[in-house]
């Protein structure tokens, strides 16, 4: 029996959401660590670094640890009317930090729906994406976006395509100077430039947000909208519903990601801990006719979370020496560890191990 | 609590007034000592000052929940945070200066000095220039001077000091203010807060215009 209390918050959270995702009928997904190096270059635009750590393997074939799950999941799928592959898995990646320029192994777990996705769907990975976060803290906030929105807000307001980098760039800062300053700079019409302004500055609770959205009609895709009004009447019926906001902000790579895309922040933690949506244009570009969902979780943000520090680091320190008598020493062992507490069984106090209470054996005593 | 990063200096004081007439006074932070950070409890408000190139980091690390930075910097370092608003403070421009006399032809390969390797970088990618970058991190104006490089690539405020060393401003890359930022994580938490001072800074903004 496995004790809880030893387990940091990133192995408690492992196990918790193993069992969260099969629930939903997703079924573990195991997956070597290697892939073909050519297999990443190919892709690497979908990847959040391209700098890949490459080897030879026997034969002389150069492989690479793997920097991504998604594109593995994808590759080693088969399209089939009417089925839908439903997966989770908890690997490592290996990617260059940020922050340190240097690689990292980042422990990242995660879930793909990938076949003929319908709104239900959609609905259960939201549904998922939430209680996954719960389990992780009571106090988190799932946001939610339609790329298709965004897109085709854009479309209707300018076709340069510099613009529009732009724009979504400064969409995704909440930074309206920006865009205004880029709206006059390309000669937008001053009410589309006051849509697009009034787009980045609704977000937060849902039904909020879709009035708001019908106040910008004829600029927006009717679609997009009534996806996400029959979604959030779907989540209504949640007892976190509230938890779960829309903010157009959040934005994935276009290149790959369509329709929904969310991110979900843990209060405490400074970046977001779970980001996922619809990624069909990737599968589109790997060939496949399927749709596809998913999200993942970096799980070694959770060790920023506060955890209950203890004081000391075993509760007995037990201190021997080669005068102690073997039998001696290994029945006062047995009796500490019988009796609940931990212990650490050294040649003296050198001070590097804090404990509760002092147990010198020395000499036989 | 609302944690904010202020930038050291003449700028910093300003925005402090900013905040303070949004209703988040701290007086203790006008005390006449070298502490750093200043708490205002009733308030649940808390300022620090740092360098005024390191805001962003606190930010984006979440160590400060909002701060206001340079765009320069923004634009150097693109940290993961919120831009919500342009303050109009500290108003300069991003600039390539080289000696007055000087013409790019465009024929061989334009040597760079400056301390914005990545905006820099980034420009005359967008104009299809192929460049030699050089870093340096003070004194950038004597660089085309010692024929070190042909241009460089600074903040210009007044241009007085390009002008005592015979430079002057070729193109203007981009216009230059002080940003309020905010932590992504942290406006989903305490975004009430931060919209009351964006709205109160935004109509301050408007009527120092």
């Amino acid at each position: 029996m496995i004790d809880n209390n030893i387990l940091r918050n990133e192995e408690k959270a492992i196990f918790a959401l193993r069992s969260l995702y099969s629930k939903y009928g997703y079924k573990p997904f195991k997956m070597s660590k290697f892939e073909e190096y050519e297999f990443y270059i190919q892709n690497k635009d979908f990847l959040v670094s391209d700098r890949i750590i490459a080897f030879n393997d026997t034969n002389g074939k150069l492989l690479a640890l793997k920097p991504d799950v998604t594109l593995s999941i994808v590759k080693n799928g088969e399209d089939v009317c009417g089925f839908k592959q439903k997966v989770c898995y908890n690997e490592n990646v290996y990617r260059v930090s940020e922050n340190t320029h240097q690689f990292k192994e980042i422990m990242q777990t995660g879930v793909e729906c990938i076949g003929d996705v319908k709104l239900y769907d959609i609905y259960e990975m939201i549904v998922m994406a939430a209680e996954s976060l719960s389990l992780i803290s009571d106090d988190f906030v799932l946001e939610i976006s339609h790329l298709g929105l965004l897109s085709s807000l854009l479309d209707n307001i300018c076709d340069n395509p510099a613009f529009k980098t732009e724009a979504i760039k400064y969409i995704s800062d909440k930074n309206s100077h920006d865009l205004s300053r880029i709206c006059n700079e390309n000669g937008v019409e001053e009410k589309a430039k006051n849509i697009l302004l009034n787009f980045v500055s609704i977000y937060g609770e849902r039904n909020t947000v879709l009035r708001h959205l019908d106040a910008l009609g004829g600029y927006i895709a009717t679609d997009a909208v009534n996806t996400l009004k029959t979604l959030s009447g779907m989540l209504d019926n949640l007892s976190f519903g509230g938890k779960i906001k829309f903010d157009f902000s959040a934005v994935s790579d276009m290149n790959y990601y369509n329709g929904i895309v969310f991110k979900g922040y843990v209060n405490g933690l400074s970046q977001s801990v779970l980001t996922g949506g619809q990624y069909d244009n990737l599968l589109y570009k790997m060939g496949r006719r399927a749709c596809a969902i998913g999200f993942a979780i970096y799980l070694d943000l959770l060790e920023d979370l506060p955890s209950e520090k203890q004081g000391f680091d075993v509760d007995v320190l037990l201190i021997c020496d080669d005068k102690t008598d073997n039998n001696i020493l290994t029945l006062t062992v047995k009796q500490i560890v019988d009796g609940g507490k931990t212990v650490s069984v050294q040649n003296n106090d050198s001070g590097k191990i804090r404990y509760k209470e002092l147990k010198d054996i020395r000499g036989g005593v | 609590m609302l944690n904010v990063a202020l930038p050291k200096g003449r700028l910093g004081e300003k925005v402090y007034a900013m905040f303070e007439a949004a209703g988040y006074e701290c007086p203790s932070i006008k005390e006449n000592n070298r502490k750093l950070i200043f708490e205002n409890e009733e308030k649940q408000v808390r300022y620090f000052w740092v360098k005024p190139s390191d805001v962003a980091i606190y930010v984006e690390r979440g160590a400060a929940d909002i701060g206001v930075a340079g765009k320069d910097i923004l634009l150097e370092y693109s940290p993961d945070v919120y831009e919500l608003l342009d303050l109009n403070l500290g108003k300069c421009r991003m600039a390539v200066a080289a000696p007055t006399h000087f013409h790019d032809d465009g024929q061989k390969t334009l040597k760079v000095a400056t301390k914005f390797t990545n905006i820099a970088a980034n420009y005359y990618a967008g104009l299809g220039r192929e460049i030699d970058i050089i870093k340096l991190n003070g004194s950038i104006e004597i660089a085309p001077i010692l024929k070190l490089s042909d241009v460089i690539v600074d903040i210009v405020e007044t241009g007085t000091t390009l002008k005592e060393n015979n430079l002057e401003v070729k193109s203007t890359i981009v216009p230059i203010s002080a940003r309020l930022i905010a932590n992504k994580s942290s406006f989903k938490f305490k975004g009430e807060a931060i919209e009351k001072i964006v709205d109160s800074m935004k109509i301050q903004v408007k009527n120092n215009d």
